[in-house]
């Protein structure tokens, strides 16, 4: 499992206008954790919606190349694109509690995502049930609506379905920016283990440089719109190459100096 | 959620008691002298000042209000200058044919906005879409008075497909009687299994409510087009995007679930509104309700009768705000919370 | 500009047929073929004429034409409309703000009186009001402003109370910066977006309103040139004379539409998700 974006550019208008999002390159590999570093508007969000395919639904236009594991997934046919959505690349958002539908149980998104997927209806229920407990979660709690669970119950609930899809790559746009510091701890725990038993391709997108330090392999870093800085995580911070990233180093509160 | 019924009830109440005082006002200090309509065009000096004195009107003004306060609570509106019966009597046969009447109309208006809303929003920017959108401008700014009369002429006179008048025909009076249980001529025949009456009443209903229907379609079109469209920015629908479901499925699933919530909220609005709208395309119709009967009261320059349906319709406003408020509160705890 | 235009086809089409009707009032007496149709002038000799060449709305019961009184006409309804709402931003505004930037007891008065007068439905209202008033198109006037000013106090004591809440106006406050300049200053120009929108929505529900009124003869009386008027007299000869009725309803709806599409489109671009608050 391998994720290569390639001269990858998202505008909103016609060719001429200025890319709001262009990266060069970027890969993930299976059993990997790549961070994608930020500020907000820095074109972090247009780049996971452009590796889905759904740029579109945003107003946008995508050229570059996306590959999974060899195969070209920009200009894909819907179908084709579908499939591969959510079954073999999974994403996780922002809010956890605006990420599920109101007005359906969480089992319900979780099973009827699992059968669109191609699974049986028995099938479906094992596999939730299994997934939800590989994140520490109780198979009781998919009876619930999404208003009945916390933050961090919510985003285990969507690593959860990734897990039950098999997803071999899982997309994280700022998965712990809207959760309290102990319980976004136990889900980047979450991503780790995913990473090391499961052997998963994870992109982790955020604005918390001191989150990425600690989780990611690699780190990319963009600013308005382009790459600024990319490398092993550990290079990245003992050495950076670009102000941009002194900068966002030197904002990072530490403690006790 | 019991301390908030109190206090909306209590709210309500003081609207309620604001309200008459207004039509206190309309009624009795606007108007030059009251004294005067009442007695009559060709009254001598004497016959006014007697009636001033009947009416009560050289008591202070403190006096006259809680009179008429008094009267309102008791069920004592007055009596209708013109047709001299007590005005709530009036309201009370003549409302059912309006009720009637405005649940058509809305039933009209909800199954068609509804859908068309859906449609709008599915595929936006689309031909659909901008006919939509613009047929709903079309319904919201429609003078309902002449869409009657348009439509009167040219689906009763010219092409003779619908009744021109009335709430049903009056010739099956005799030949199948109309039990009268709900003074509404449809539901009567319905239960009555009166099936010629029935098809007589719907076949008469059918024009007006149409007509009354364009506003409430128009807006409710509006309204789910935007919740609808809304929704669909939201990160769930991406969510669910992003996990492989096709748009069709993201729309009919995910997204219409949500649409019901702005309908809901806007009904009484809707309804307050397509009540008033019904005033003014009874009286093309011969249909016998308020609306009629308003009109023929302005024309007659019938105060008593005016502020008693003024009165009337402002109260039925509040009492349906009042329920639709405690409905959502039930349904949502955020709401009584606040 | 062009391109605003073209994103936003409502504004585009709504502000056009609103100006043409702003030019029609205008220039009404250089467009009318006859003038004096509007007014006091009677030709019975021609009544009930069809459509034709000389008269091309033709003429009515009175052989006036009726194309010369529906261009009259736009001076009528609109004209009402811009005095209905001159005189419910001039009493609305300032309670609004008395309720909603002073808040306390001035508020809830304030608002109890607006819930009452939201209370009716504003046609039921303003029918009335109109009723008891003796018949005139200034009794329409008064009669609908009289209802209509409650929105206005509704949407600007919003604005304000919302304002008066933010960490900067308080902080103006402690500098001892008098409220009046914290009014001007930060509340009026946070308002003026969403008055703006609601003016134009309003100006298609005024238009209604009073021809409604003056269909039922509450509002305009003959030979004023009014469009509501002109349905109600329109209305005994209309199966056979159908030009009378069907012109100037056209024209209330023209006029409503072109303003709801102005108001709407406005709204579109005006949106405060998408203009940052200042």
């Amino acid at each position: 499992m391998k994720l290569e974006i390639r001269d990858l550019q998202v505008r909103f208008g016609g060719p001429d206008t200025r890319p709001v999002a262009s990266v060069p390159e970027l890969t993930v590999d299976g059993g990997e954790i790549a961070g994608l570093a930020g500020e907000s508007g820095s074109g972090k969000s247009m780049t996971i919606l452009a590796v889905l395919g759904l740029a579109g639904t945003a107003g946008a236009a995508v050229t570059g190349s996306v590959k999974l594991d060899g195969q070209e997934l920009t200009g894909l046919s819907g179908a084709a694109l579908r499939a591969i959505r959510g079954r073999r690349i999974a994403a996780i958002f922002q809010s956890p509690s605006l990420a599920f539908n109101p007005v359906f149980r969480v089992g319900q998104i979780v099973s009827r995502t699992l059968r669109m997927h191609g699974l049986a209806a028995g099938q479906a229920r094992e596999r939730a049930d299994a997934a939800m407990r590989s994140v520490l979660l109780s198979p009781e709690l998919l009876r619930r609506y999404p208003s009945q669970l916390s933050g961090g119950q919510l985003q285990r609930v969507a690593i959860a379905l990734a897990l039950a899809l098999r997803a071999e790559v899982l997309l994280a746009d700022e998965p712990t920016s809207a959760l309290d510091v102990t319980v976004q701890a136990e889900v980047l725990e979450l991503l780790r283990e995913l990473r090391d038993t499961r052997g998963m391709a994870i992109l982790f997108v955020s604005h918390d440089l001191a989150v990425i330090a600690e989780l990611c392999d690699r780190v990319t870093i963009m600013r308005a719109g382009e790459v600024v800085e990319q490398g092993p995580t550990g290079q990245v911070i003992a050495a950076p190459r670009h102000d941009y990233t002194r900068e966002l180093l030197a904002a990072v509160p530490r403690i006790g100096g | 959620m019991i301390r908030y019924a109190v206090r909306r009830v209590a709210l309500a109440l003081v609207v309620v008691a604001g309200v008459v005082v207004l039509t206190f006002v309309i009624a009795d200090v606007v108007p030059g002298d009251p004294a005067t309509s009442w007695a009559g065009p060709h009254a001598s000096a004497a016959q006014i000042a007697r009636a001033r004195q009947y009416l009560g009107l050289d008591e202070p003004l403190p006096v006259r209000i809680g009179r008429y306060f008094g009267g309102i609570v008791t069920g004592n509106w007055g009596i209708s200058i013109h047709t001299h019966r007590p005005v709530l009597s009036d309201i009370g046969t003549a409302a059912p044919a309006t009720v009637e009447l405005v649940i058509a109309a809305l039933i009209i208006g909800v199954l068609a906005g509804v859908p068309l809303g859906l449609a709008a929003a599915r595929w936006p920017g689309s031909l659909a879409d901008h006919v939509i959108r613009a047929g709903s401008v079309l319904g919201v700014s429609m003078p309902v008075f002449w869409l009657a009369l348009i439509l009167q002429l040219v689906f009763a006179q010219r092409l003779r497909l619908l009744p021109v008048a009335g709430q049903y025909d009056p010739n099956l009076i005799f030949s199948h009687p109309l039990v009268s249980r709900t003074q509404m001529p449809v539901i009567d025949s319905l239960i009555s299994g009166n099936w010629p009456m029935l098809g007589s009443t719907l076949t008469h209903l059918v024009l007006p409510a149409v007509v009354v229907a364009a506003y409430p379609a128009g807006v409710i079109a509006r309204m789910t087009r935007a919740q609808v469209l809304d929704t669909l920015g939201e990160t769930h629908v991406q969510m669910v995007r992003s996990l492989g479901f096709p748009e069709r499925t993201v729309f009919g699933t995910f997204a219409m679930k949500l649409a019901w919530n702005p309908v809901a909220a806007v009904l009484a609005l809707v309804f307050a509104y397509s009540l008033v709208n019904s005033f003014l395309v009874e009286s093309i119709f011969d249909w016998p309700g308020l609306g009629s009967y308003a009109a023929a009261s302005v024309a007659t320059l019938d105060t008593p009768a005016i502020v008693g349906v003024t009165l009337f319709v402002a109260i039925a406003y509040v009492a349906c705000n009042l329920i639709v408020d405690l409905v959502q509160a039930a349904l949502d705890p955020r709401i009584r919370l606040r | 500009m062009i391109r605003l235009l073209r994103a936003n086809p409502l504004i585009a089409v709504g502000g056009a047929i609103s100006l043409l009707i702003l030019l029609v009032a205008l220039a009404a007496p250089l467009i009318a073929p006859y003038p004096a149709d509007a007014g006091s002038a009677t030709h019975p000799e021609m009544a009930l004429q069809a459509p034709s060449l000389q008269h091309l709305f033709g003429t009515d019961q009175v052989g006036r034409d009726v194309f010369s009184r529906v261009i009259y006409g736009t001076r009528v309804s609109p004209f009402v409309a811009v005095l209905v709402l001159l005189i419910a931003c001039a009493v609305g505004i300032p309670l609004g703000v008395i309720a909603g930037y002073f808040g306390g007891i001035g508020d809830e008065v304030i608002m109890r009186i607006t819930d009452v007068f939201l209370a009716f439905p504003s046609l039921l209202l303003a029918l009335a009001f109109a009723a008891v008033l003796p018949p005139s198109l200034t009794s329409l006037t008064i009669a609908i402003a009289i209802t209509w000013w409650p929105w206005y106090t509704r949407l600007i004591r919003g604005q304000a109370a919302s304002v008066a809440g933010r960490p900067y106006v308080e902080a103006c406050r402690a500098l001892g910066i008098p409220s009046w300049r914290i009014l001007l200053r930060h509340v009026l120009p946070n308002s003026v977006t969403p008055l703006i929108v609601q003016v134009s929505l309003d100006f298609g529900g005024v238009i209604l309103t009073a021809s409604a009124l003056s269909f039922l003869g509450l509002g305009a009386q003959d030979p004023t040139p009014d469009w509501g008027l002109m349905v109600a007299e329109g209305e005994n000869y209309f199966t056979t004379q159908w030009w009378l009725v069907t012109f100037p309803g056209l024209a209330i709806l023209l006029a409503a539409m072109a303003f709801t599409l102005l108001g709407d489109g406005l709204r579109d671009v005006l949106d405060p998700r998408r203009v940052p608050l200042r």
